[in-house]
């Protein structure tokens, strides 16, 4: 397997194919769009939040197969886990992801999320992975914002 | 498939004046590997590859030749300012301008729009005024203008495409007024290919009094550019889109109008005199000329164009024709495939989208296959807009690529069409 089969794994070309939590969610209780200039990349989070706890998620957009398929693939980690678990999921995953190729990786730790490690061979392509977690965190902290990459 | 491609390559043998094979061979770039594959370069709208002569130009400026240039006494100066001063000999006589000193060196075609845009445009712009661009500009011929108009209170008018990519004529009439008073065009779309009738919108233009600004990007690679038969006011371009280095572009202007305008930047070479109380501006072209200019750039370029003019544009242009028709046709196979940008005269190069395969997609896997093309909006947004994608993917061919090229990024295409089924 070279670097473009594990970029470009079945996984991640099925959640692209077929992405889940697919839509809008009515209960929302925060939502954030977001959005990256340089690719036309567009993405819209809906989050219901109960005590701190997400308890259901959707999403909706237009992106290349890593960008969907990443979040599609976030929103089936997210449901019963607290805001910071969240929190400290992502920055695990974004220091993986901007890691050195050669670096050791403990796939342990993400779990499903580890399908994405191949894409730290590709830096440009570490914002498609990213995009819809960034998105994330900015409608947990603000409820209803605008998210754009730079 | 095999059959098409020899009928062309028939064709194309018959032209005694090009073997392509041998073209290939001045550019030292093209025998390099990329991913283990043979390097196919399809971004030459993004920047163009250089050949041997240009490259032995600057490495033998910097072996025996450099200096700094106008004013020193010494040999190695005189000898660096004859050659610079000879580079600009070349590209007027290339464009066919009728002065030396209408032709200005900038860093590229974004600082001459910018160039006009601030020193004629705030002279001459003022509130009522309009500006009139197209739906097809690249960013660097929108944004100067914006800021000159808001500067200036001026309006700025954007002629509409249709769904072929090409202007809306009609259109263009309408919006053409007394009021116009500056039309910026680009002459060969970057993002859909199209090549504007700009003889037609010069000389409409100039019935209403406005001046006009062709950008040729895209076009002075391509096609024979005479400035005194097109009768443009301005014609802008980049030296790395036509084999010279980067940071090296022109900036034609009419001499009474280059006369007539401030200088854009202040600085060392575009005076006569300095003194605390009174500066004297020098004269064309240095007086557009602030600071040390990119020497080898200029004299890089000279090379690039005694390159081409060696093959032949209008030789260049046929060659490149007939790769953009065999590319057409060979991608029109795909029914996945849509081309943005339909026009009857086009350039050299197919932006197109693929059903539920994203271009940043595509790409990446034509990467892998050693096959480089350009993906996203080509700093055209309001083309993407206007066509309804976020990005496209853009296979722009030059003079050096060849049929057999074509054939392995269509298959490369299938292939990765195939796996995101």
């Amino acid at each position: 397997m070279d670097e473009f089969d594990s970029l470009y794994q079945e996984v991640i070309l099925d959640h692209n194919k077929n992405p889940r939590n697919f839509g809008e969610l009515e209960s929302a209780t925060h939502k954030a769009v977001g959005h990256n200039p340089l690719c036309g990349d567009y993405i819209e989070i809906f989050l219901k939040v109960n005590n701190n706890v997400v308890e259901d998620v959707k999403f909706k957009g237009v992106g290349c197969a890593i960008s969907k398929a990443s979040a599609s693939i976030m929103t089936t980690v997210l449901k019963s886990k607290t805001v910071n678990e969240i929190k400290e999921l992502f920055e695990r995953y974004h220091k993986i992801l901007t890691s050195k190729p050669d670096d050791p990786v403990d796939t342990n730790e993400l779990g499903k999320l580890s399908v994405f490690v191949g894409v730290r061979e590709f830096p440009v392509r570490v914002k498609c992975a990213t995009l819809a977690w960034h998105t994330l965190m900015e409608a947990l902290e603000k409820k209803d914002s605008l998210y754009t990459m730079e | 498939m095999e059959t098409k491609t020899e009928s062309l390559k028939f064709d194309i043998k018959k032209k005694k004046d090009f073997d392509v094979q041998s073209i290939r061979k001045d550019f030292p770039i093209l025998e390099r590997l990329v991913r283990d594959k043979p390097l196919i370069y399809f971004d030459n709208a993004a920047t163009t590859q250089k050949p041997r002569q240009v490259i032995d130009t600057i490495y033998n400026y910097y072996l025996y030749l450099n200096s700094n240039i106008h004013r020193g006494v010494h040999y190695l100066s005189q000898a660096a300012t004859t050659e610079f001063e000879c580079s600009r000999n070349i590209v007027k006589s290339f464009i066919n301008a009728k002065f030396d000193e209408e032709i200005i060196f900038t860093r590229g075609a974004t600082e001459a729009i910018n160039l006009v845009a601030f020193s004629y445009g705030e002279t001459y712009l003022s509130e009522g005024d309009e500006v009139l661009i197209s739906h097809m500009e690249h960013h660097s011929n929108i944004v100067p203008w914006q800021i000159v108009c808001s500067k200036t209170g001026a309006k700025l008018k954007v002629i509409p495409i249709d769904d072929n990519g090409e202007l809306i004529l009609d259109e263009f009439e309408k919006l053409l007024t007394p009021k116009t008073k500056i039309v910026s065009i680009v002459h060969i779309s970057n993002s859909l290919g199209t090549i504007n009738p700009i003889e037609h919108i010069i000389e409409r233009a100039h019935n209403v009094g406005a001046v006009v600004l062709i950008d040729g990007s895209q076009s002075i690679q391509h096609l024979p550019i005479d400035v005194q038969s097109l009768n443009c006011d301005f014609f802008v371009f980049s030296g790395h889109k036509i084999y010279g280095p980067t940071g090296i572009g022109v900036l034609y202007g009419k001499k009474d109008l280059l006369e007539s305008m401030p200088p854009y930047q202040g600085g060392g070479d575009m005076i006569l005199s300095v003194s605390f109380e009174k500066t004297i501006y020098n004269i064309l072209p240095h007086k557009f000329e602030a600071g040390t200019p990119h020497i080898e750039g200029a004299i890089g370029l000279a090379s690039a164009i005694r390159y081409v003019q060696n093959i032949g544009l209008d030789v260049i242009f046929d060659y490149e024709t007939q790769l953009l028709q065999y590319a057409t046709e060979r991608i029109q196979e795909i029914s996945e495939v849509r081309i943005i940008g339909t026009a009857k005269n086009k350039a050299s190069l197919i932006s197109f989208i693929i059903d539920n395969v994203h271009p940043h997609d595509v790409g990446t896997l034509l990467d892998r296959d050693g096959i480089a093309i350009r993906t996203g909006h080509h700093c055209t947004e309001p083309v993407m807009r206007r066509f309804g994608v976020p990005a496209t993917s853009r296979a722009s061919f030059a003079f050096y690529n060849t049929f057999e090229e074509i054939d392995v990024f269509v298959s490369s295409l299938k292939k990765i069409i195939n796996k995101f089924k």
